[in-house]
C-alpha cells in the first residue's frame, strides 16, 4: 500500500497492464514522446516503445475508429481523448462504430476497446473545454462508462477495463489527477458496475461519482456538524448501473439527492431518480432530489463558473429540504 | 535581407503601421505571462510571440468588412483586424467590459462589428464555418472574402478535408491560412503528417496551395493579397501555408522543451519585427528613433489595456443565464 495520485494510479495500471499482455496498445495525441498532456503516461514510450505507445495526429475520429478496428483485429487498445470535449469530434465512431458492432453482427464481433478521456470543469477553460459526458454516453446501450474517484478505483477499475471484452469508456477527471490516496501495490482488479459506499450514514444518501464524490464527503461533513448523517454512495460508472446498491442503501436511508457535475436537464440523475422511485417509492420519506450544474455553457469568468457548478454548499442546502 | 517585392508599392504609412500592428501584438502577449501568474486570468493562454508576421501580413490585405476566423491562438489576429486592446485584455481578466463579456475567454474572442467571427478550441472545428460565410458572401453576392486561420495540427483533421472540398466545389471566396508552426503541442509536424510539406494538402481539391515565409510580413502580405484578389473577383478558394515558429510553449502551462535550443534560436533570428524593421530602415530611411517611439507608444497603450482591464467590473451574477437564447 502506498499513498499516490489518481495520475500515479492510473499511470501504474497502464504499465502494469502493457507488461502483461503484449497485445495492448496505446494511442493518442502526445501520449508518447511528450508522456501526455496530463503526464498520464509517463515513462511508457520509452519502456515500451513507438509500436505499442504511439503518438497519432490531432485525428479524434481516426483514433477511435483505428483503436476500434485494432480491437476487431485483435490487439487490445487503449485509446486517449486528450479530454473528453474532442471525443464529441469522434462521436460517430464511439456511438454508431464501438458501441454499435457486437450487437449489430449477431454477437459475432468484439470491440475489446478502453477509450481514456479526461474531463470536468471548474478550470475556466470557457464553453468548449469544460464538460462531462458521462450522462451523455450512459445513454448509448454497448458501451460501458465508469467514472473513478479515488485513486485506488482508477487503478482497479482501470485494469478491468482494460481485461473487458466490451468497449469500455474511461472518464478521468482533470481536477482528480493531483489527488492522493491509498492504493495496494501490484494486481488491484475491481468489477465494473459495484458502487462503493465512500461514506456510511443513516439519515440520507448522497449519490456521486468521480469528483462530486468528493464534493459530497465534504458536504456530509458540513451536515454531520448539524445532526445530519449523510451516507456517500460512489457509484464508480453508469454502466453497469449498480441499482442494487442505491436501492438497498436508499432503503436504509429513505432519503436521496443525486449529485452530478454536468447539465441538470437530461442528466443521469433524473434517470437514478426516475429508478428509485419505480422500485422504491414506498419507502421514500421524501421526494429525490437532484442536484447539478446550471443549464447553461459553461463561462469563462471565475465567480460566474463556479455559480454554475455544484458546491458541497449547494448539496446542503437541498438536503435540508428533505428534513 | 527579405525578399522584398518592391513591386509592392507599398506607401511608408502602410509599412509603419505594420511594423506597428506587430509591436502591439507582440507587446500584449509579452504582458500577459505576468499577468497570468498573478491570477488575474485564468483558462488557457495561447500566445501568439513570433507568429505576427502571419496575422499582421493577412490583415493588411483585407479590406473593411471581410471575415476573419480562427483558433485559440487568435488575440492577434483580432487585435489585427483593430480590435481595442483593452476589451481584449478585459476579456482576459474574464470582466464585464470584455469582447465577449468575460463570457469567452483567451480562446473564445470575437467582434460583430469587425466581421471577425471568433476563436475556436476544437483543433479544425472552424474550417467548415469559413466555407459556409463564404457562401453567405458569394450568395448575398456581398463581395466580402473570409480569412481562415489554423494550426498545423488542425490539417490532419478529417474536418479539414472535409472543408477543402466543399470550399472548392461551391467555390467559396475562402482563404484558407495554415499557420505552420512545426508543432501541434508536443508533436512535431514530422511525427504527425504523412505530408509534411503542408501547403501540397489542398492538391487533392484542385485548389491553389502556396508556401511563404511567415516571418516575412511583406511576403505573407503578397500571397494573401494576390488570394483575395482572386477570389474576390470569383475565383475561388485558395490555402497558404506560412511557416512560422511560437516563440513561447504551447500555452502558459508549456515549458515547451521538445524543442532543442539551437531550433529556438535559429527562428528567433528570424524575428520577424527586427527583420521589418531593419528593412524600413535601410531601405526606407526610416529613423531608428523613430521605431523607438513606436515600441514606447505600444508599450503604452498595452499598460492602458491592463489598467482598463484591472478597473472593469466582474460580470454581475445574473449575467450566468443571458445570452443562452436569442429569444429569451
Ligand atoms: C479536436 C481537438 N483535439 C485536441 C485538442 C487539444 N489541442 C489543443 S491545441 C492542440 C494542438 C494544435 O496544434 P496546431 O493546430 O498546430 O495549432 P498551434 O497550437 O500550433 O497553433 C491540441 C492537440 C483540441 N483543442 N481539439
Ligand atoms: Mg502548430
Amino acid at each position: 500500500m502506498a499513498e499516490i495520485t489518481t495520475r500515479e494510479a492510473i499511470n501504474q495500471a497502464l504499465h502494469e497492464e502493457l507488461e502483461r499482455d503484449e497485445k495492448i496498445i496505446l494511442l493518442g495525441e502526445d501520449v508518447g514522446l511528450y508522456e501526455g498532456s496530463f503526464k498520464v503516461s509517463k515513462g511508457l514510450y520509452a519502456a515500451f516503445g513507438e509500436q505499442r505507445v504511439i503518438d497519432t495526429p490531432i485525428a479524434e475520429a481516426g483514433i477511435i475508429g483505428m483503436a476500434c478496428g485494432a480491437a476487431m483485429g485483435g490487439l487490445r487498445p487503449i485509446a486517449e481523448i486528450m479530454t473528453v470535449n474532442f471525443a464529441i469530434v469522434a462521436m460517430d465512431q464511439i456511438v454508431n462504430h464501438v458501441a454499435k458492432i457486437h450487437y449489430m453482427f449477431g454477437g459475432q464481433l468484439q470491440v475489446p476497446l478502453v477509450i481514456r478521456a479526461p474531463g470536468g470543469g471548474g478550470n475556466q477553460l470557457g464553453a468548449q473545454h469544460s464538460h462531462s459526458l458521462e450522462g451523455l454516453f450512459m445513454h448509448f446501450p454497448g458501451i460501458r462508462v465508469v467514472c473513478p474517484s479515488f485513486p485506488a478505483d482508477a487503478k482497479g477499475l482501470l485494469k478491468t477495463a482494460i481485461r473487458s471484452a466490451d468497449p469500455v469508456l474511461f472518464l478521468e477527471h482533470e481536477e482528480l489527477y493531483g489527488v492522493k490516496g491509498d492504493v495496494p501495490d501490484g494486481e488491484l482488479l475491481i468489477p465494473l458496475g459495484v458502487a462503493d459506499i465512500k461514506r456510511a450514514g443513516r439519515d440520507v444518501t448522497l449519490i456521486a461519482l468521480s469528483k462530486m464524490v468528493y464534493t459530497c464527503l465534504e458536504a456530509a461533513e458540513q451536515l454531520a456538524a448539524e445532526g445530519i448523517d449523510a451516507e456517500v454512495l460512489d457509484l464508480r460508472g453508469l454502466n453497469p448501473l449498480d441499482m442494487a446498491a442505491v436501492i438497498e442503501s436508499v432503503g436504509r436511508t429513505r432519503r436521496a439527492i443525486t449529485v452530478e457535475e454536468s447539465w441538470l436537464t437530461g442528466g443521469w440523475g433524473g434517470e437514478i431518480a426516475a429508478r428509485i422511485m419505480e422500485t422504491c417509492f414506498d419507502v421514500l420519506d421524501a421526494p429525490v432530489l437532484r442536484v447539478a450544474a446550471a443549464d447553461v455553457s459553461a463561462p469563462y469568468n471565475k465567480q460566474l463558473e463556479q455559480l454554475a457548478i455544484p458546491h458541497a454548499e449547494d448539496v446542503v442546502t437541498r438536503v435540508k429540504e428533505l428534513f | 535581407m527579405l525578399p522584398i517585392d518592391d513591386g509592392l508599392k507599398l506607401e511608408i504609412a502602410e509599412l509603419l503601421q505594420m511594423y506597428r500592428d506587430m509591436v502591439l501584438l507582440r507587446e500584449f502577449e509579452e504582458s500577459c505571462p505576468k499577468l497570468y501568474s498573478q491570477g488575474k486570468m485564468g483558462g488557457f493562454l495561447h500566445l501568439y510571440s513570433g507568429e505576427e508576421a502571419v496575422g499582421v501580413g493577412a490583415s493588411h490585405a483585407m479590406q473593411d468588412g471581410d471575415y476573419m476566423i480562427s483558433a485559440y491562438r487568435e488575440h492577434g489576429h483580432i487585435i489585427a483586424r483593430g480590435a481595442d486592446p483593452k476589451v481584449i485584455m478585459a476579456e482576459l481578466f474574464g470582466k464585464a467590459t470584455g469582447i465577449s463579456r468575460g463570457k469567452g475567454g483567451s480562446m473564445h474572442l470575437a467582434s460583430a462589428e469587425l466581421n471577425f467571427m471568433g476563436g475556436y478550441g476544437i483543433v479544425g472545428g472552424h474550417l467548415p464555418l469559413a466555407v459556409g460565410l463564404g457562401y453567405a458572401a458569394k450568395y448575398q453576392q456581398t463581395g466580402q472574402v473570409v480569412v481562415c486561420l489554423f494550426g498545423d495540427g488542425a490539417t490532419n483533421q478529417g474536418v479539414f478535408h472535409e472543408a477543402m472540398n466543399m470550399a472548392a466545389l461551391y467555390h467559396v471566396p475562402v482563404i484558407f491560412i495554415c499557420e505552420n508552426n512545426g508543432y501541434g503541442i508536443g508533436t512535431s509536424v514530422e511525427r504527425a503528417s504523412s505530408v509534411t510539406e503542408l501547403y501540397k494538402k489542398s492538391c487533392a481539391y484542385e485548389t491553389p496551395g502556396n508556401r511563404v515565409d511567415g516571418m516575412n510580413v511583406l511576403a505573407v502580405y503578397q500571397l494573401v493579397r494576390e488570394a483575395i484578389a482572386r477570389a474576390r473577383e470569383g475565383g475561388g478558394p485558395s490555402y497558404i501555408e506560412a511557416a512560422t515558429y511560437r516563440f513561447r510553449g504551447h500555452s502558459i502551462s508549456d515549458p515547451g522543451n521538445y524543442r532543442s535550443p539551437q531550433e529556438k534560436k535559429i527562428w528567433q533570428e528570424r524575428d520577424p519585427i527586427p527583420k521589418l524593421g531593419k528593412y524600413l530602415q535601410q531601405h526606407k530611411g526610416v529613423a531608428p528613433a523613430q521605431l523607438e517611439t513606436i515600441l514606447a507608444e505600444e508599450l503604452q497603450r498595452v499598460a492602458a489595456a491592463i489598467e482598463f482591464a484591472e478597473a472593469s467590473p466582474e460580470p454581475a451574477a445574473d449575467q450566468l443565464m443571458t445570452d443562452i437564447y436569442v429569444e429569451g
